[in-house]
C-alpha cells in the first residue's frame, strides 16, 4: 500500500516495477489461455468450472472497483448479485423471453437495474465508515434476503423462481455463457484499468489512504464513493444475470448469500486488494479451486474444511496477495542487481578483473 | 396481553443475546477486530453441549462446566496462532482469518454431526412458568438469569479487578497501555478467551431453545453484529440495551403484524438508527484514524 510512496521518494528510481514487456506479455498470454480454454477442455464438467470462474471474475473485478480502491470493505454486494438474478428470473417470465441467445439481452437490463438500486443504497450506507460500514452492508444483504423470502407474490418466497434453460446440446451448452461471461469480465477489467489510471481513480485511492485529508484537498468524497459504488454494482448485476441463466433457478438463500460476499473478498485479498489484475487472478484461481474441490470431494463439508484451511494458509503466507508479492519479489530482485552493479563499480578498478 | 407477553419474552431472549454480543463487543474493543467466527463458535458450543449432555447424561447447564473451559482454551489458541501473527491491515485481515476459522469449524461440524437439525434436551425444556395469564418458557427464564449473572460477573471483572483495569486501558489506548507496562498481548489473549467462552454459554442456551445445524451460524452472527453496531462498538452496556430493545421490537412486530416481518424490522431499525447516529446508540464518535 505504501509502496508507491517509497518508490516516488527515492532519488533516482531505476524502475522497480515489473517491466511492461512481462506485464503485457502475461496479460496477452492470460487472455489467449482464457479464450481457448473451453475449446481445449471441452469436457462439460471442466467448462462449467470455467463459467463459474468467469462469473466470479467479473464480480470480483466489480467489487474491487469499489472496495479495493476506496478501502471500504463491502460485504453486501450480494445485494446486487441477487438483484441481477431476480431481475433475470422475473423479467424473462414477464417478457416471455424464449430461452436461447435472446436471454442474454437481460444482461444490460440487469446491469442497469443493479446500478439504479445502488444509488439510494449507496446514499444510505456510505455515511458510515470502517466496521460500521461492513456490518451495515451485511445487514442490508439480510434485508434483501428477507424481502425475497417475504414478498411471495413477486419472488416466489422460499420456492424460488425458475429461469428457462435453452435446449442446447450438452457439449456446447456452456460455451455461450463462457464467452459472454468472458466478454463482460474483460469490459469490467478495462473499466477497472481506466478508473485506476484516471483522476477519478486517484481520488478513490486518496479516500482509501486518508478520507479526511482527501476531503480537505477538495475531493468530493461522497460523490466519488457513490460513483464507484454504482459502477461496482453494475458488474455484480451482470454476474447475477449470467449466474441465474446458467444455473436456471433463483432462491433467496443463494441469491443473497453471505458466503458469496466473503468469497469475493477472499478472492480479492488472495490476488491483491486494490491492484488491477490481482483480484482477477484471485478469482480465477480460487473459484476454480473451489469448484474443483466441490466436485472432487462431493458433499459440501470436506470442501469447507479444505477451503478454510487453504484460506488460513494463504493469509499467512501471502498477506498482501499474489500480485503485490510478485512485484515485491521483482523489486528486491532489481535492488539486488543494482547493488551488485554498484559493488562491481566500487571494487572493480581496485581489485581489477575480479568479475568473471 | 399477547403484546405484553411478547415484550417480556423479548427481554428474556434479549438478555442472552446481550451475553453473546458482550463477548463480541469486548473483543472488538480490545483488539479492534470483528470476531466473525462467533456464529460458528456459538454453534460449536451448542454441539459440544449437545454431545456432553448425550454422552454423560447430565443437565445442559452443568455441561457448561466442561464446554466453557474448552472453548476459552480454543479462543486463546486462536489468538496465539492466528490473530497475533497478523502484522499489517489488522482489521480486515483478522476479519478474514476469523471467517476462515468459521468455515473450518462449519465444515468439521458438518462432518461430525451430519447436517440434520438437533436440539439439546432436558426434562424441563417444555415446562413453562405461569404468572397470572402470562406464560413463560422456563428455559428462557433460566437462561436470562444465567446471562444476567454472567454479565454482572463481566462487569465486576472489567471495573473492579486489576485485569479489568488493564483491559480498559488496552481498549482506550493500546500504545499507552503498553508504555505503562501492560502486556496487551496477554490481555488480548484472555479477552478473546472470555469472548469465546461466552460463546460456549450462548451456544448452550441457543441449542436448548432452537433446533440447529452447522449452518445456523449466519443467522446468529448477523443478529449479533447488528446488536453490537447498534449499541456502539466496544460498549457492553450498549450491547445489553440494544439487544433487549431489538428483540422486544422484533417480538412485538411478530405478534402485532406477522412473524415473517419480525426479522426484517430487526435489520430496518439498524439502518434507520445509523442514519441518525452513525456511531450507534452508545458509541463514542470515531476519532480520526492515523
Amino acid at each position: 500500500m505504501s509502496t508507491d510512496i517509497t518508490t516516488s521518494q527515492r532519488p533516482t528510481p531505476p524502475s522497480y516495477e515489473v517491466p511492461k514487456v512481462y506485464r503485457y506479455g502475461a496479460l496477452i498470454v492470460g487472455f489467449f489461455v482464457l479464450v481457448i480454454f473451453p475449446l481445449v477442455f471441452n469436457n462439460p464438467t471442466i467448462s462449467t468450472i470455467g463459467v463459474f470462474a468467469m462469473i466470479f471474475l467479473m464480480a470480483v473485478t466489480g467489487w474491487n472497483i469499489f472496495s479495493g480502491y476506496t478501502g471500504y470493505i463491502a460485504l453486501g454486494h450480494a445485494v446486487f448479485f441477487g438483484i441481477g438474478q431476480y431481475a433475470t428470473a422475473m423479467l424473462s417470465s414477464y417478457w416471455h423471453i424464449n430461452p436461447g441467445m435472446w436471454t442474454f439481452v437481460l444482461i444490460p437490463v440487469s446491469m442497469i437495474l443493479a446500478g439504479v438500486a445502488a444509488i439510494p443504497i449507496g446514499f444510505m450506507i456510505l455515511r458510515v465508515r470502517k466496521h460500521t460500514f461492513i456490518v451495515l452492508t451485511i445487514a442490508l444483504m439480510f434485508i434483501f434476503q428477507l424481502f425475497a423470502y417475504n414478498l411471495r407474490s413477486w419472488t416466489g418466497g422460499s420456492q424460488g423462481l425458475e429461469v428457462g434453460q435453452p435446449g442446447w446440446d450438452g457439449s456446447v451448452f456452456n460455451l455461450p455463457y463462457y464467452y459472454v461471461g468472458l466478454f463482460v469480465a474483460i469490459i469490467a477489467i478495462i473499466t477497472s484499468f481506466m478508473i485506476r489510471r484516471s483522476k477519478f481513480g486517484l481520488s478513490l485511492l486518496a479516500i482509501r489512504d486518508d478520507e479526511d485529508r482527501a476531503r480537505s484537498l477538495g475531493i468530493n468524497t461522497t460523490r466519488s464513493k457513490l460513483i464507484a459504488f454504482i459502477i461496482s454494482a453494475v458488474f455484480l448485476g451482470a454476474a447475477g444475470c449470467i449466474y441465474a441463466m446458467f444455473v436456471g433457478s433463483v432462491y433467496p438463500q443463494f441469491s443473497f448469500d453471505p458466503a458469496f460476499d466473503l468469497e469475493l473478498s477472499i478472492m480479492a485479498f488472495a490476488g491483491g486488494l486494490g491492484t488491477i489484475l490481482g483480484p482477477s487472478l484471485g478469482a480465477l484461481i480460487i473459484s476454480a479451486a473451489q469448484q474443483y474441490f466441490l466436485i472432487s470431494f462431493g458433499g459440501a463439508n470436506v470442501f469447507l474444511i479444505v477451503y478454510g484451511a487453504l484460506f488460513i494458509v494463504i493469509l499467512r503466507l501471502l498477506p498482501g496477495g499474489v500480485v503485490p508479492a510478485i512485484s515485491d519479489k521483482w523489486r528486491s530482485h532489481v535492488v539486488r542487481k543494482e547493488q551488485r552493479k554498484l559493488d562491481a563499480e566500487i571494487q572493480g578498478p581496485a581489485e581489477g578483473g575480479a568479475k568473471k | 396481553m399477547l403484546v405484553l407477553q411478547a415484550i417480556i419474552e423479548g427481554v428474556l431472549v434479549g438478555g442472552f443475546y446481550a451475553l453473546m454480543a458482550a463477548g463480541l463487543t469486548l473483543v472488538f474493543g480490545v483488539m479492534d477486530i470483528v470476531n466473525f467466527a462467533i456464529g460458528a463458535l456459538i454453534v460449536l458450543g451448542a454441539y459440544l453441549s449437545y454431545s456432553v449432555c448425550n454422552h454423560l447424561h447430565i443437565d445442559p447447564f452443568l455441561s457448561l462446566l466442561i464446554t466453557t473451559p474448552l472453548m476459552t482454551g480454543l479462543g486463546m489458541f486462536i489468538y496465539v496462532f492466528l490473530i497475533k501473527p497478523i502484522k499489517t491491515n489488522r482489521v480486515v485481515m483478522s476479519l478474514l482469518t476469523m471467517f476462515a476459522v468459521a468455515t473450518l469449524i462449519e465444515g468439521i461440524l458438518d462432518i461430525c454431526y451430519n447436517s440434520g437439525f438437533v436440539q439439546i434436551h432436558a426434562s424441563y425444556i417444555n415446562n413453562s412458568l405461569k404468572i397470572g395469564k402470562l406464560n413463560f418458557p422456563l428455559i428462557y427464564v433460566l437462561s436470562f438469569l444465567l446471562s444476567v449473572f454472567l454479565l454482572g460477573c463481566l462487569f465486576l471483572i472489567t471495573y473492579r479487578t486489576k485485569f479489568g483495569r488493564s483491559l480498559r486501558a488496552s481498549m482506550q489506548n493500546p500504545v499507552a497501555a503498553r508504555l505503562v507496562g501492560i502486556d496487551t498481548d496477554r490481555v488480548s489473549m484472555i479477552t478473546l478467551g472470555i469472548g469465546i467462552g461466552l460463546a460456549a454459554i450462548g451456544g448452550m442456551v441457543f441449542g436448548t431453545t432452537n433446533a440447529f445445524n452447522a449452518s445456523s451460524s449466519y443467522d446468529i452472527i448477523s443478529r449479533l453484529l447488528v446488536i453490537v453496531i447498534l449499541g456502539g462498538f466496544g460498549s457492553v452496556g450498549g450491547a445489553l440495551v440494544s439487544a433487549i430493545f431489538m428483540l422486544v421490537i422484533q417480538d412485538v412486530v411478530a405478534v402485532v403484524w406477522s412473524p415473517v416481518w419480525g426479522s426484517t424490522t430487526f435489520y430496518m431499525i439498524l439502518i434507520l438508527v445509523l442514519l441518525v447516529r452513525p456511531q450507534g446508540l452508545f458509541g463514542k464518535k470515531g476519532v480520526r484514524a492515523q
